[in-house]
């Protein structure tokens, strides 16, 4: 690893003071992806800022919305007593993910930043205008089992990795971000972007901000859901397609639904369509039909990655059926 | 830099040529503030940049006051520092769980986590777990149900399993198999850890 200067700061105020005095600095949290993207020689900043005593550990309450600090780990959020009886969507999810040990040090902050684990990225004797603008994408023509279905860009068919994600932008949560001004806050959905013709960039964090926790509004969807992940091993695998599936029964009718997928795209991707389908509808295996055909009109496959175009309708139904038979 | 830019010149021996050619890979290999700072002489700036950092922290019971380079990882630390050489270093980027140690008695991956981070933090190797010459329930019971075969994994194991039950993550053999799945063992004893970690949570002791 090319060694850097290493500084250890105690508030977000200084964090930020800190980042923004030099552009080749990065903030070092659980360091799980970034300690091994330093090591292969994907980035070298030249400053880390170690936050970890920043203290935005709190899992707790606040009005109608749970408030989550950005450097809560993910097992603390997973084996969290309020998470698991308000957003237990968020607690499934989260433990799909990783390994234990991974999980005891990531943090959430750290989860939403985290790189693709893309082979073309990893790999810097590759082609990758994600790692390396302009070198063209290696993927594309290249082994794409793990890419994505949707909203790929010529530049770019990497995908976001996170299950913790997923369940995220499934329940409507919000980021709150800051910098040497103030604070402001952002829907979920808008954190992540789309690769497009800039894909260096995974998200809409400004070079000069942190993020400070998460938001997320209390809901009605505790009771029926289902976070499906299907890997190339029973655990410890990354999702070759993942569902967060949760929602709102009276009387077998759907009150309200959230529906999302990971591991199909560069960003967590909400699936809007099949949502307002079955809103208000029966919940049938033939209405989950309809709702995972409605999800899969805008796919596209890369060769290796075809078979996603049936797996994923697929998982849709399956995890709606699982959601729906948990009560 | 193409390969023959390298050759050296007719009459160099091949000392000053390795010589020249180390400082050139030395200057490749360096950030570039650290270049900008060599050439303008602003060796504060560099000293500064590889500046070594105070760091106190205890490992098996045992306090430790030094210092490191910012890019030494734990696991780098307890092995080439502290000759702890029972953490193993498997695959390095946190995919095999063998250098599994417990930092304030969670388990983490030690590749993953740079020893600096770990200012004041009470860390346990396998070579804190037995007492004395009696050994920990859970390395007993490894060696009781042949959780091994050729022995590289199980260090990391060892810890995982005992952090496994501390988490109370051990229901069934399937929770089982999932919490202990960042711990990869390619000779394939996993029914035998999974027996090792039964009977150590039956027998009830805290571990």
């Amino acid at each position: 690893m090319i060694n850097f200067q290493y500084l250890r700061t105690t508030t977000a105020k200084s964090a930020i003071a800190l980042l923004v005095k030099d552009k080749n600095a990065k903030f070092l949290a659980g360091g799980t992806n970034l300690i091994d993207l330093m090591k292969r020689g994907v980035t070298a900043p030249e400053k880390l800022i170690d936050i970890n005593h920043v203290p935005l550990k709190q899992i707790e309450q606040i009005g109608n919305k749970i408030h989550i600090g950005a450097l809560a780990s993910n097992s603390a959020v997973a084996d969290n007593a309020l998470i698991k009886e308000k957003l237990p969507l968020l607690s499934w999810a989260l433990q799909a993910g990783a390994s234990a040990q991974l999980r005891n040090v990531a943090t959430v902050g750290g989860n939403m930043m985290q790189r693709t684990r893309c082979g073309y990225f990893y790999d810097t004797e590759m082609p990758c205008n994600k790692r390396q603008p302009g070198t063209g994408c290696g993927a594309m023509e290249g082994f794409n089992r793990m890419h994505a279905i949707f909203g790929a860009s010529e530049k770019c068919i990497a995908v976001h990795p996170s299950d913790m994600c997923v369940a995220l932008i499934a329940l409507d949560a919000e980021v709150v971000v800051a910098n040497a001004k103030g604070e402001r806050k952002m829907l979920f959905k808008d954190f992540h972007r789309l690769a497009g013709d800039t894909p260096q960039l995974d998200n809409n964090l400004k070079a000069d901000e942190m993020i400070i926790r998460l938001e997320i509004p209390v809901n009605n969807l505790a009771k029926n859901y289902h976070y499906l992940k299907v890997r190339d091993r029973a655990s410890y695998a990354f999702a070759l397609v993942s569902v967060a599936a949760a929602f709102e029964l009276s009387n077998n009718k759907i009150m309200d639904i959230r529906l999302a997928m990971g591991g199909v795209a560069h960003k967590p991707w909400r699936l809007t369509a099949s949502e307002n389908f079955l809103k208000g509808k029966e919940a049938t295996l033939s209405n989950f039909e309809q709702a995972a055909q409605l999800a899969m009109k805008d796919a596209k496959g890369f060769g290796g990655n075809d078979f996603k175009l049936k797996l994923a309708p697929n998982t849709i139904i399956e995890a709606l059926n699982l959601a729906k038979s948990k009560a | 830099m193409k390969s023959s830019d390298q050759k050296p010149n007719q009459g160099d021996s091949r000392r000053d040529f390795l010589k020249k050619s180390s400082v050139i890979t030395a200057i490749a290999l360096t950030p570039g503030v650290a270049v900008k700072a060599a050439e303008s002489n602003a060796d504060e700036r560099f000293a500064q940049l590889f500046e070594k950092i105070p760091l106190k922290l205890t490992v098996n019971n045992k306090a430790y006051q030094t210092t490191v380079e910012p890019r030494v990882t734990l696991l780098d630390y307890l092995r080439e520092e502290l000759h702890l050489t029972g953490t193993k270093k498997g695959c390095d980027h946190g995919q095999c769980g063998a250098c599994t140690v417990h930092v304030d008695g969670q388990r983490v991956n030690s590749c993953l986590s740079l020893a600096v981070m770990n200012e004041g933090k009470k860390i346990t190797t396998i070579e804190g777990l037995a007492n004395g010459e009696t050994l920990h329930p859970m390395q007993a019971a490894f060696i009781k149900h042949d959780g091994f075969q050729c022995g590289y994994c199980t260090p990391g194991q060892i810890m995982s399993a005992v952090a496994c039950v501390r988490e109370g993550h051990t229901g069934s053999r399937a929770d089982i198999s999932e919490y202990m799945s960042g711990n990869i063992c390619r000779c394939g004893a996993y029914p035998n850890i999974v027996d090792a970690i039964i009977e150590v949570k039956e027998g009830g002791e805290t571990v």
